[in-house]
C-alpha cells in the first residue's frame, strides 16, 4: 500500500477528472464533493509520503513495474514530497473556499469547472513527483491546458488575456521540450538520474548546453521570469475568482520547482556556468525581476491586478535562490515556494471574498472594509504583513535565509535587493491595508480607467441586494463560514510556517537539498 | 559572576501584555470600563513580574526563558540581564500610569476607535518588553519589528490624511531600520558569530577584518539610529507627534525611541563593546553625529510653537544625550547615559501629559496660546515646571544626577568638549521650556474662559511622574534599584575600571 502512494497523489485527480464531468451533468452538488474528497486523498497520499521519506529516505515508483530506461520513474524524495503537500493542501483550501464563487462563474457546468481543477492538479503534482524528463513535458502540458481552459471561464476578456497565456504558454512548452530533445539526442536517457550521471562523466558537451538553455527559457516563461513575464497579469486580472486564487499560488511555483529541480537532479554544476552562465542569467533576471514587480504592482489600482505584479516580484525571488545555486540558497527558494503558497492563497482568496461580497476589486474603494469583514481582512493583513516579511512570519524566513545565502558568497546586491524587496513590498501592501482599515467608507464606488468592473450594476452583487443610496462597503457582511475559514487557516499558516520554519528547513529542505 | 535560573517570568512579562490587549479586543468598547482596565491590571501585573525578577536580578540570578529555535542555532531567548531590566521597569511602570492617562484622555477627546487603540497600545507594550529582554540579537529584531508594526496603528490612530502621511513615513523609516538590522544579523550569523549580548561585547573576541567591522557597524547603529531619532534619521518622529498624546508620550518618548537608545547601548557595550569600539574608532563617528543632533535638535526647538512638536525635537536632543553617553565609552559616561534613558522617560512622559491634559481641556496646541493657564490648571502646570527643572538638569531632579554623570563621563575619557555640549545644551533646554512655565504662571490669561483641573485620571499620573523625576533625582535606588542597574551594567562592561566606578557610587 505505502509503495502505491504516488499513484493516489497524482493519479486520483487524474481518473476523477474524467468521472466528474460525466457524473456533475446529472447531480451538480457531487462534481463539488468529489473534486473535494480526490484533492484531499491527494493531499493525504502527499502527507504519508513526507512522512514515509523521512522515515525511510527517497523511494521511487515505477510506472507499471517498468524500470527506467524503458518506463517512467517517479522520485519522491523530501524536496518532491513537501511541495507535493503544499500543493494539494492549498488546493484543497481554495477548492473549498471558493464553491460559491465557481457555482456563479462556472455557470451550469460545475462538471467541466471540476474537472479541469482536477486535471490541472494532476497535471502540477505530476510535475513536482516525475523523475523523468519527458514526463515532466507531459504533466506540464495537462496542467498548461488545463490553466487554459480555467482561465476561458472568465468570459470574453478572459478569453484574449487566456489566448495570449495559450500561446506564450506553448511557445514555452516547445522550448522546454526542444530541450529536452537536445539532451535526448546528447545522452540516450529520459531518466534525470541516469541523465546527471551520464552528464557528469561527458563534460560540456554544445548540443547539451543549448539544451540547458531551451529548457531553462521554457520554464522561465511559465514561471512568468522578467522579461517573459508579460502573459500573467492579464491572465490573472480577468481570469474567474475561483481560477486566479487557484493558478496563482500553485501554478507559478510548480513551474519555479521545475526549475530548481532542474539543477538539482538533472544539469552539473559545469553546465549551469561554463559558456552559457545560466545561473547568473537567472540571478540578474531574478535580480530584476523582484525590483520590477514590486514597483509595477505599487502602480496598480486592481488589487488583483497588483496581486499578480507582486507575484512576479516573489518568483524573481525564487529565481535568485536557484541562481544562487548554494545549498542554502535552494533550500531558501524552497522555503519561499512554500511560503508563498500560503501568503499568496491568503490574499487572492481574501481577494475573491471581497469580490463576492461587494464586488469590488479596485483598492481605492475598499475603504472601510475592515471592520465589515473581520476575518478575512484580517487574514488579509496578516498575509500582508507575511510578504513584507516582519518576522516571525513567514515570509521573513524566506528572506532571512537568502540574505545569509547572498552574504555567505559575498554577493553584495542580492542581499541589498532581497531587503529592499521587504520595503517595496510593504508599498504596495500597506496601501492596500490603509485604505481598508484607516479610510471610512467612500459613498460611492469611483470608476477609474473605463473600469467596468467596479460598478456596482456589473458586479457579483445581485441586483436585489442593491440599494443605490447606501455605499456598497457599508452592506458588507463577513463571508460565509465555508469560505471565510479556509483564508482563516491559510492566513495563520503564514504565521505557523513562520514559527515552525526550523523543522522545516532543518528535517525538510536542507537535506533534501544537499543529498539531490 | 553571574549564573542563569530557568524562568518563565521574562516570557510572562511578555505575555501579559499581549493577553490584556486580547482581552481588550473581546471586551470591546460594550463594556468600556472594563476594556480600560485590563491595561492597567496588566501593567501592575507587569511590574510585579519585574519587580520578583529585580531582586535576583540584582543578586547576580539571572531568569531566563528559551522559547523555541527561530532559525537553526538560534534561539528566541528572554533574559532578564540588569541593561534590560532598566528598560523593562521603566516601560512597566510608565505604562500603569499611561493606562490610566490614556482613558481619561481617549475618553476627553471622544476618540474613535479606542478598543483598537487600546489592543495595539498594549501590544507595542509587549514588543518593548521584549526589545527589553531579548538575550541575542535575532530575538532583538524580532520585537524590535514587532515594534514597529505594533505602533503603526496608533501613529495613524486619527485616520487624518495628515496621519495617514505621518503613518507611512514612520513605516519606511522604522522597517528601513529594521531592515538593516536583519542584514546585519544575517551577515553575523554567516560569520558564525554567536550573536547573544554579552557585557564588553560579543565581537571582542572576534578576528574581522576593517572593512566588515565598519559595515557591521553601520548596519546595526544605523538601525538602531532611525528609532533612537539621531539626525539624519529623526524626521519620523516630529511627524508621529500626529498621534494621540498617550501614544505620543507613552511610545515615542518612552518605548520606541528608548528602544533606539536601549538598541544603541546593545549594540555599543553588548555587541560591540569598548575595546573595539576604540579601536575602530567608531566611537567618534557616533559621538560627532549624536552630538551634532543634541544641538541641532535644541535649537529647532527653540523655534517650535507647538508645544509637542517643541516636545519631540527636544526628545529627539534628549535621546543623543544617551547616544553620546554609550559613544563615550567610559563607565561613568554608561551610567550616565542609563541612568537618563530613566529619567527622561519619566519627566518627558510628564511633560507631554501635560500637553495632552492641556488639549483635552482647552483644544490649545500652541506655546503662544498658554498664557495664564497656570492659574487655571495649578496642578498640571506644577508638574510641567517640576519637569521642566528637571529636563533643564537643575538638582536634585533625576535629570542633574544622569547629567552629572554623562559630563564626568565625558571628562573621564578626556573628552571636555563633549562635557561642553552636554552643558550648553542644557542652558537651551531652559530656553524653550522656562518661557512656557513663566508663560502659565507670571502672564495673564487674554480669555476669560475659565478651565479648571482636567479629570483626575489624567491630573493623579501627571502629579506622580513629575513627583517620580524628583525622587528618583533625590534615590535612583528607590524603589527599584536603577542606579544599582545602571552601575551593576558599566561594571560588567569596563571590568578594568570596576574600582573608579565603584568609588564613585
Amino acid at each position: 500500500m505505502e509503495q502505491q502512494l504516488p499513484v493516489f497523489i497524482v493519479g486520483a485527480p487524474l481518473l476523477f477528472s474524467v468521472i466528474v464531468p460525466i457524473l456533475g451533468r446529472k447531480w451538480r452538488l457531487s462534481a463539488f464533493v468529489i473534486a473535494v474528497g480526490t484533492v484531499a486523498v491527494s493531499a493525504v497520499a502527499s502527507a504519508l509520503s513526507l512522512e514515509r521519506v523521512l522515515r525511510d529516505g527517497t523511494f521511487r515508483y515505477y510506472l507499471g513495474g517498468w524500470e527506467p530506461p524503458v518506463g517512467i520513474e517517479w522520485v519522491i524524495d523530501e524536496v518532491s514530497a513537501v511541495v507535493s503537500l503544499v500543493v494539494t493542501s492549498v488546493s484543497l483550501l481554495v477548492v473549498i473556499s471558493t464553491r460559491r464563487w465557481a457555482e456563479r462563474e462556472a455557470g451550469d457546468r460545475p462538471g467541466i469547472f471540476y474537472g479541469l481543477v482536477l486535471l490541472l492538479l494532476a497535471g502540477l503534482t505530476g510535475i513536482v513527483i516525475t523523475g523523468d524528463l519527458f514526463n515532466l513535458f507531459v504533466f506540464l502540458e495537462i496542467a498548461s491546458l488545463a490553466a487554459y481552459g480555467l482561465v476561458f471561464i472568465g468570459g470574453r476578456r478572459a478569453m484574449l488575456a487566456g489566448f495570449r497565456y495559450l500561446i506564450i504558454g506553448s511557445i514555452g512548452g516547445a522550448f522546454y521540450l526542444l530541450g529536452v530533445g537536445f539532451i535526448y539526442f546528447a545522452t540516450g536517457t529520459l531518466n534525470m538520474i541516469e541523465a546527471r550521471q551520464l552528464l557528469e562523466e561527458a563534460e560540456s558537451v554544445r548540443a547539451v548546453q543549448v539544451g540547458a538553455v531551451f529548457i531553462f527559457t521554457g520554464l522561465g516563461l511559465k514561471m512568468a521570469l522578467v522579461p517573459m513575464h508579460l502573459w500573467l497579469p492579464d491572465a490573472y486580472e480577468h481570469a474567474p475568482s475561483s481560477v486566479n486564487s487557484l493558478i496563482a499560488p500553485v501554478m507559478t511555483k510548480v513551474a519555479a520547482y521545475a526549475m530548481l529541480r532542474m539543477f538539482l537532479s538533472v544539469f552539473p554544476a559545469g553546465y549551469l556556468s561554463g559558456t552559457v552562465p545560466i545561473a547568473d542569467a537567472l540571478l540578474i533576471l531574478g535580480l530584476v525581476g523582484i525590483v520590477f514587480g514590486s514597483v509595477a504592482a505599487a502602480g496598480q489600482t486592481d488589487i488583483r491586478r497588483m496581486l499578480a505584479y507582486s507575484s512576479i516580484s516573489q518568483l524573481a525571488f525564487i529565481a535568485v535562490g536557484i541562481g544562487l545555486g548554494t545549498p542554502l540558497a535552494l533550500a531558501a527558494a524552497l522555503l519561499h515556494v512554500v511560503n508563498h503558497a500560503a501568503m499568496k492563497a491568503t490574499l487572492f482568496l481574501a481577494t475573491a471574498s471581497v469580490r463576492f461580497r461587494v464586488g469590488l476589486q479596485r483598492t481605492h474603494n475598499l475603504a472601510g472594509l475592515g471592520p465589515r469583514m473581520p476575518l478575512t481582512m484580517g487574514a488579509f493583513a496578516v498575509g500582508s504583513v507575511a510578504m513584507v516579511g516582519i518576522p516571525p512570519t513567514a515570509g521573513f524566513f524566506s528572506k532571512w535565509y537568502m540574505v545569509q545565502a547572498g552574504v555567505a558568497e559575498g554577493q553584495w546586491v542580492v542581499v541589498a535587493v532581497v531587503l529592499l524587496s521587504s520595503l517595496l513590498t510593504a508599498v504596495y501592501l500597506f496601501k492596500v491595508l490603509e485604505q481598508v482599515y484607516l479610510r471610512p467608507a467612500k459613498p460611492e464606488p469611483s470608476a477609474h480607467h473605463n473600469d467596468e468592473h467596479d460598478s456596482p450594476a456589473d458586479s457579483a452583487v445581485q441586483p436585489a441586494e442593491q440599494e443605490a443610496m447606501r455605499p456598497v462597503v457599508e452592506r458588507a457582511r463577513e463571508a460565509p463560514l465555508d469560505v471565510w475559514l479556509p483564508i482563516v487557516l491559510l492566513g495563520a499558516a503564514t504565521v505557523v510556517l513562520g514559527v515552525l520554519n526550523v523543522v522545516i528547513m532543518e528535517h525538510v529542505l536542507l537535506p533534501g537539498v544537499e543529498v539531490s | 559572576m553571574n549564573e542563569t535560573t530557568a524562568s518563565a517570568l521574562p516570557l510572562a512579562a511578555v505575555l501579559v501584555p499581549v493577553g490584556a490587549a486580547l482581552l481588550a479586543s473581546l471586551t470591546t468598547g460594550r463594556w468600556p470600563n472594563l476594556r480600560d482596565a485590563w491595561a492597567t491590571l496588566a501593567g501592575i501585573a507587569m511590574v510585579v513580574i519585574a519587580v520578583l525578577m529585580l531582586t535576583d536580578t540584582l543578586d547576580g540570578r539571572i531568569h531566563r526563558t528559551v522559547l523555541l529555535e527561530l532559525s537553526p542555532g538560534i534561539d528566541v531567548a528572554l533574559r532578564a540581564d540588569p541593561a534590560g531590566m532598566i528598560f523593562g521597569l521603566l516601560v512597566s511602570v510608565l505604562w500603569v500610569l499611561a493606562g490610566v492617562y490614556a482613558v481619561g484622555y481617549m475618553r476627553g477627546e471622544h476618540e474613535q476607535k479606542q478598543t483598537r487603540f487600546f489592543a495595539a497600545f498594549a501590544l507595542s507594550i509587549a514588543a518593548a518588553a521584549g526589545v527589553a529582554l531579548a538575550e541575542n540579537l535575532l530575538t532583538f529584531v524580532l520585537f524590535y519589528e514587532l515594534l514597529s508594526l505594533f505602533t503603526y496603528p496608533l501613529v495613524t490612530h486619527r485616520e487624518t490624511e495628515t496621519a495617514l502621511v505621518a503613518g507611512r513615513k514612520y513605516l519606511a523609516y522604522t522597517l528601513s531600520g529594521g531592515l538593516m538590522l536583519i542584514g546585519a544579523t544575517a551577515w553575523l550569523h554567516v560569520l558564525g558569530v554567536d550573536a547573544t549580548f554579552t557585557a564588553g561585547g560579543f565581537l571582542g573576541g572576534v578576528e574581522l577584518d576593517s572593512a566588515t567591522q565598519w559595515g557591521l557597524f553601520v548596519l546595526l547603529a544605523g538601525g538602531v539610529g532611525v528609532k533612537a531619532g539621531v539626525m539624519p534619521l529623526h524626521s519620523w518622529l516630529p511627524s508621529a507627534m500626529v498621534a494621540p498624546t498617550p501614544v505620543s508620550a507613552l511610545l515615542h518618548a518612552v518605548a520606541v525611541v528608548k528602544a533606539g537608545v536601549f538598541g544603541m547601548v546593545r549594540v555599543g557595550v553588548f555587541v560591540f563593546g569598548a575595546a573595539l569600539l576604540d579601536d575602530m574608532g567608531a566611537w567618534l563617528v557616533l559621538a560627532v553625529m549624536s552630538a551634532g543632533t543634541l544641538l541641532i535638535a535644541s535649537i529647532l526647538a527653540l523655534r517650535h510653537d507647538n508645544l509637542k512638536r517643541r516636545l519631540a525635537y527636544s526628545t529627539i536632543s534628549h535621546l543623543s544625550y544617551i547616544v553620546l553617553g554609550v559613544a563615550l565609552i567610559g563607565p561613568l559616561a554608561l551610567t550616565g547615559a542609563l541612568l537618563h534613558i530613566v529619567g527622561h522617560g519619566v519627566t518627558k512622559i510628564t511633560l507631554f501629559f501635560v500637553a495632552g491634559a492641556i488639549h483635552v481641556r482647552t483644544h490649545k496646541e500652541n506655546v503662544s496660546e498658554l498664557d495664564g493657564i497656570g492659574r487655571q490648571m495649578p496642578i498640571t502646570m506644577g508638574s510641567f515646571a517640576l519637569a521642566s527643572l528637571s529636563m533643564v538638569g537643575i538638582p536634585p531632579f533625576i535629570l542633574f544626577t544622569s547629567k552629572l554623570y554623562l559630563g564626568w563621563g565625558a571628562v573621564e575619557v578626556g573628552q571636555q568638549a563633549f562635557l561642553m555640549v552636554y552643558l550648553v545644551s542644557g542652558l537651551i533646554a531652559s530656553g524653550y521650556l522656562f518661557p512656557i512655565v513663566i508663560r502659565a504662571f507670571l502672564r495673564s490669561s487674554p480669555d476669560h474662559t475659565r478651565y479648571g483641573e482636567a479629570d483626575v485620571r489624567m491630573v493623579a499620573p501627571i502629579a506622580v511622574t513629575a513627583v517620580l523625576a524628583l525622587v528618583w533625582g533625590i534615590a535612583p535606588d528607590l524603589p527599584l534599584g536603577f542606579f544599582e542597574l545602571a552601575s551593576t551594567v558599566a561594571d560588567a562592561a569596563f571590568p578594568q575600571s570596576v574600582a573608579l566606578a565603584g568609588g564613585t557610587s
